[in-house]
């Protein structure tokens, strides 16, 4: 069983298809990266997995190890294991970073019906990821995201991934925001967690994030599509000849 | 033609109601005379209506009718279920004195815990010696509801600080309400002196199955020069409660007064603040949350006077409405001619948590002195979105997630509690009524 | 920055104290009865040859008026008025029928001449009498509709209006004109028991402009009233009805004066507007009525009742407001927010010197789905004078996704006036998201030493500072008024700093 498989999935949003029938099947281990010019439908495609309301599921489906992912709520994705990296994590006023993380990693044990982690043993555990990430501690005592710079927002998203360990990490343009330095330290943190039992799904505009994650299948994403898919040459490929070949496909292919 | 009606209304019973018990109020001669003309003031005005400014939101005619009769004095069974009550509580570590249905309960209480420099006295006992009739006076602060609890005090406390005495546990004074259909009728004061510092508590709760009571509340808080004091207020009366609370305070020079009131319980409230500037130098943090849900209706007015020039306040309140039920915040900031160098600041935010709830704002500013800094500012509105996706990716179920960013947002009110009990006390109450919510 | 330097030069050019519209016009007028009965109705209606319908609309309201009290909420103290001791109805006494610009009296001309108001010059361009140079282009047109006391002595380019389709004339025409829409529409936006000014000037009104724009149809010009009021003792009781019908597009401008006099005097007006679907109005405001003299003597009570009906889906109404002159100001622009997806602005320049109290500011009530309204007040008060926003925000139990936003920024020059901020915020369901923030400071200490050391007096540079404040709404006048409402600003601004 494929870890996550997407058939003939047909989305709107305002009355407006965005998405026109998009297949896609990850399995366990592999990394997969969607590229495709602004308007392709590739934001739309992560916000869907991962449950955002406002979206209209017109046809087709998502299964996530062999499960209905369409009918869980956000919650319950997250405590099967899918996890999305925010293009703009949002900053939560008030609410203290290592009390959310706390919170949230306790909610996805207790929805899976494991115990809860104490709070001594929680902050241990939060002090040693932050601290291979570069994340300083003082970070942790603010509010979630509030007055981050675009690189800590980012390592504040894969901190979180590190810690809750999912199976299936989308990242939604991790690479957008970030000057060279702080995008190596963000891919860093990815390869890291790069595992046989875990799937990521690489959402970019440009070909220069896949220069530090290196991708198993690159597929490329015009007018809510997958037009090509291929190995990591592609993205090469793209790098050269630009989205333009491909929105002529799309059309053919309606 | 209505208001007419209604006025006759409302006003029989009441005055039924104070004919009935007026001998039987302590004090004598002064005391009573005061009473007399405290409660013909209530008649001429009557119940507080919509089309005085100040209540347009809160029409006590409408929504409270009448003034119920008085609540008789706890006898041993109305005692024991107010220790009950009081017993479930959060713990605190304080100095608890408690009033049982308006009347001073001393087996509940814990006065010989006081510490040196603390004067502690009941109303009833200060009306009885008959040298505190001013203790009935409304002074500036007109308005028909203080008037009426001038007329109708049964007791209350009379607590002074003395000069430079700094008291380490805070002075609870708890309220507790055990008869149902009856009305109470409050009255304390406390004093601090010069230098001094302290922190009162005020709780108001009932014992369970207490229905449809009337608490009409006066506290009267001076604060002295050069003083430090912590203020904070938790009304979670009964569901089916009317709360009517006046708080007048008065701070001298260079003082720091930290006031903050939350209103979780109760149908029907009103907390009316009144807080005046005397002396220069002096700082203020008036904060306050409304948690309502089902048809409650809590009105939280503020008027701070800054009567002195170069003293500063800043007003932090936070409305949580759900269901059915209407949130009032009303703050009215005064700067006086020459009260140059003031620096005031209010912010008000309501959140909504159902199409049917009501949140009505009224933060004013009012003027006289060019060289200050005034602003203020209000939003309204529902939980944000895409903070809510957010937390919910992250695996927090919905009403999880709510939660925790609707403490959030009522903590920013909370936050400026300084000690740490009476903080943790709060954001425990707070808790509660979101887990009440389910 | 030319504007600016407009300013400081107007400033230099000008002597304190001086109201520059004070004059007083000479001439012969017919006047009502003083006092109010049902007889000044009935007098009134006749002298405007006014069909049975209206006699009894007007009757029906002095009824209703005289079981009415005065409001008392706003922050405005006065002594009563003598509603008896008002004229309400008084016009320059016509030679003749008015058959052109020509017959109008020649004092009114020279009057609207000193004012700055062309009217001569604009009917020279209407093609009487073509200038040398050829016509200017239509943009720079300006329609104007004079009104003296009671009554309206000028319409120009109606016939280029009547070309496009666009009715404007004065109302007492419209009513004898155009009584099929005057019915449909007088009175549904402010009704005739609306509050006690609104249903005295029912009862009285004896002129004011009316404008019709049919579906689709861009107005292809600004089109302008000018109040003035000249005769003693008299009331000023104008109304004023525009109509954007379907997906047409309109903008108003009104200026108002009246000479120096030691009584006051009172103008209470009541503006109606309906935008219908996709119909926009924008609708200006210059109102430098007398404001009375430096001891606080004289003035005008400007008690007016404005409000515009978003009717129809996708509509927009627009209020600007430059408010310096009168005694006394009461006076919000509002917007009824009907249709969903309509959208209310209101931008208001409120300024306050001497003895004037202005309690002004807007409501925004919001009844359809997706409505959104944006307030920006901008009040100044200098000298002893008390300047109040009054604002009311509502979003209705059905009105889903209403948006607001407001900023009231008050600023204080001197230690004797007020500046007050009263805005009222309710919420009735939980989509509706409003934003609401107030300032209240005085001009900065360091700002104006700065420009001190650079050369400028300290008048100059509360001009520059004033200027900047309001910056925000003037941009929302039409161009040739912004400049005007500059100079105005910086005028009603003299001897404020000593």
């Amino acid at each position: 069983m494929s870890l996550l498989e997407i058939k003939d999935l047909q989305v709107r949003v305002d009355d407006r298809e965005i998405l026109h029938g998009l297949s896609l099947t990850v399995n366990e281990g592999e990394i997969h990266a969607i590229m495709g010019p602004n308007g392709s439908g590739k934001s739309t495609l992560s916000h869907v997995i991962a449950g955002k309301p406002g979206y209209e599921v017109t046809g087709g489906e998502i299964l996530f190890r062999g499960e209905d992912l369409l009918e869980m709520d956000p919650d319950e994705r997250a405590a099967k294991g899918v996890f999305l990296a925010f293009q703009y994590p949002v900053e939560i006023p008030g609410v203290v970073t290592m009390n959310f993380l706390r919170t949230a990693y306790n909610a996805q044990r207790k929805a899976r019906g494991e115990s809860e982690l104490m709070a001594p043993e929680f902050l241990k555990k939060v002090r040693e990821v932050a601290k291979r990430l570069g994340i300083p501690q003082d970070m942790l005592k603010r509010g979630v995201n509030v007055g981050f710079s675009g690189g800590e927002k980012k390592r504040n998203e894969i901190l979180q991934m590190a810690l809750f360990e999912p199976s299936l990490c989308i990242l939604d343009e991790m690479d957008s925001g970030l000057d060279i330095d702080a995008l190596r330290i963000a891919a860093d943190g990815v390869n890291a967690l790069r595992s046989p039992g875990r799937a990521m799904v690489v959402i970019t505009h440009y070909q220069r994030l896949l220069n530090y994650i290196i991708p198993d299948v690159v597929h490329v994403m015009s007018k809510g599509r997958v037009v090509k898919s291929g190995g990591k040459e592609l993205a090469l490929e793209l790098e050269a000849s630009g989205y333009a070949q491909f929105d002529e496909a799309a059309l053919t292919a309606a | 033609m209505n208001v007419v009606l209604t006025k006759t209304e409302t006003q029989r019973p009441a005055s039924d109601v104070f004919a009935g018990v007026r001998d039987r109020l302590p004090g004598r001669g002064k005391a009573a005379e005061a009473r007399e003309q405290a409660f013909a003031a209530f008649e001429r005005a009557g119940l507080p209506h919509r089309r005085l400014e100040d209540w347009k939101y809160t029409d006590l005619r409408a929504l409270m009718r009448d003034v119920l009769p008085l609540a008789a004095a706890p006898d041993k069974n109305a005692l024991e279920r107010a220790e009950a009550a009081l017993a479930s509580l959060p713990a605190v570590d304080a100095v608890r004195v408690v009033l049982v249905d308006g009347a001073f309960a001393p087996t509940l209480s814990n006065l010989g815990g006081m510490e040196t420099g603390v004067r502690v006295q009941t109303l009833r006992e200060a009306l009885e010696d008959g040298n505190h009739a001013d203790l009935l006076s409304n002074g500036s602060e007109p308005g028909a509801m203080i008037a009426l609890n001038a007329a109708m005090a049964t007791d209350g406390l009379v607590i002074t600080v003395a000069d430079r005495v700094a008291i380490a546990k805070p002075l609870h004074i708890a309220h507790v309400a055990t008869r149902g259909s009856t009305a109470s009728f409050t009255r304390s004061f406390l004093t601090i002196g010069k230098a001094a510092q302290a922190t009162l508590l005020e709780s108001f709760v009932a014992a369970e199955g207490t229905k449809s009571y009337q608490v009409n509340d006066v506290i009267s808080v001076s604060v002295g020069d050069d003083a430090e004091v912590q203020h904070v207020r938790l009304m979670d009366d009964g569901a089916d409660a009317t709360n009517i609370t006046t708080a007048v305070f008065s701070v001298g020079a260079k003082a720091r007064l930290t006031t903050f009131n939350m209103t979780s319980g109760g149908i029907l409230s009103r907390y009316q603040g009144h807080l005046t500037f005397s002396g220069e130098g002096a700082e203020v943090n008036a904060n306050g949350v409304n948690l309502l849900n089902g048809r409650q209706h809590a009105d939280t007015t503020l008027f701070l006077d800054h009567a002195v020039p170069h003293c500063m306040s800043r007003e932090v309140f936070r409305s949580v409405v759900d269901d059915r039920a209407q949130s009032v915040f009303q703050g009215r900031i005064i700067v006086r001619p020459h009260a140059q160098k003031t620096d005031a600041k209010m912010m008000t935010r309501a959140l909504l948590l159902s199409d049917e709830a009501e949140a009505d704002n009224k933060p004013e500013l009012e003027i006289f002195a060019d060289d200050v800094t005034c602003g203020h500012g209000a939003t309204t509105g529902a939980l944000d979105e895409s903070l809510l996706f957010y937390l919910r990716a992250r695996g927090l179920p919905e009403k999880e997630a709510e939660a925790l960013l609707i403490q959030a947002f009522v903590g920013e009110a909370i936050e400026a509690i300084a000690s740490d009990g009476l903080r943790e006390l709060t954001v425990t109450i707070a808790r509660a009524w979101l887990e009440r919510r389910g | 920055m030319a504007a600016v330097q407009e300013t400081v030069d107007r400033v230099r050019q000008i002597d304190v104290d001086q109201y520059r519209y004070g004059f007083e016009t000479l001439i012969e007028s017919e006047k009502a009865p003083k006092g109010l009965s049902e007889d000044t109705v009935r007098f009134i209606s006749t002298k405007k040859n006014e069909p049975a319908w209206m006699l009894e609309w007007r009757l029906e309201a002095y009824r209703r008026w005289l079981t009415m009290a005065e409001p008392t909420w706003a922050r405005v103290n006065y002594p009563k008025i003598d509603y008896q001791d008002i004229y309400y109805y008084a016009a320059p006494k016509p030679k003749k029928a008015l058959t052109s610009v020509d017959e109008i009296d020649p004092e009114i001309l020279k009057t609207y001449e000193k004012l700055g108001i062309p009217l001569r010059e604009v009917v020279i361009l209407e093609g009487v009498e073509p200038p040398p140079g050829g016509e200017p282009s239509a943009s720079r047109k300006i329609a104007v509709d004079a009104v003296f006391d009671s009554v309206s002595v000028a319409t120009t380019f109606k016939e280029e209006l009547r070309k496009a389709g666009v009715i404007f004339m004065p109302i007492s025409e419209a009513i004898r004109e155009h009584p099929e829409i005057v019915k449909k529409y007088l009175g549904s936006v402010v009704p005739t028991s609306d509050n006690f000014f609104a249903t005295l000037n029912a009862a009285v009104f004896s002129d004011g402009s009316f404008v019709y724009v049919p579906p689709g149809v861009r107005c292809p010009m600004e089109l302008s009233t000018y109040f003035r009021i000249n005769e003693r003792n008299t009331g000023q009781f104008e109304r004023t009805l525009i109509i954007a019908d379907k997906g047409s597009y309109v903008s108003y401008l009104e200026g108002c004066t009246a000479p120096q006099r030691d009584e006051n005097q009172l103008h209470a007006a009541v503006v109606e507007l309906v935008a219908l679907d996709d119909a926009e109005i924008k609708y200006s405001t210059v109102q430098n009525w007398y404001p009375g003299n430096s001891e606080g003597l004289g003035g005008i009570y400007n008690f007016v009742t404005k409000r515009g009906d978003c009717r129809g889906v996708n509509s927009k109404i627009s209020w600007t407001q430059v408010e310096t002159g009168s005694a006394i100001t009461w006076k919000y622009p509002s917007c009824i927010l009907r249709g969903d997806n309509s959208r209310g602005e209101f931008y208001s320049i409120a300024i306050s010197n001497g003895h004037q109290q202005v309690d002004s500011g807007t409501k925004m009530l919001h009844l359809g789905k997706n409505t959104t309204s944006r307030i920006i007040s901008k009040g100044i008060a200098a000298g002893v004078s008390q300047n109040t926003y009054r604002g009311l925000v509502t979003a209705h139990r059905k009105a889903t996704g209403a948006r607001n936003y407001t900023a009231c920024d008050s600023l204080l020059i001197g230690d004797k006036c007020g500046a007050h901020t009263v805005p009222y915020v309710e919420a009735k369901n939980s989509s509706a998201l409003f934003e609401h923030e107030a300032t209240t400071s005085k001009i900065s200490e360091d700002v104006l030493f700065y420009c001190t050391q650079r050369g400028l007096s300290q008048e100059e540079a509360v001009g520059l500072v004033v200027n900047g404040f309001v910056k925000d709404v003037l941009q929302q006048l039409p161009m040739e008024f912004a400049v005007e409402a500059q100079k105005l600003i910086s005028i009603s601004l003299e001897g404020s700093v000593g």
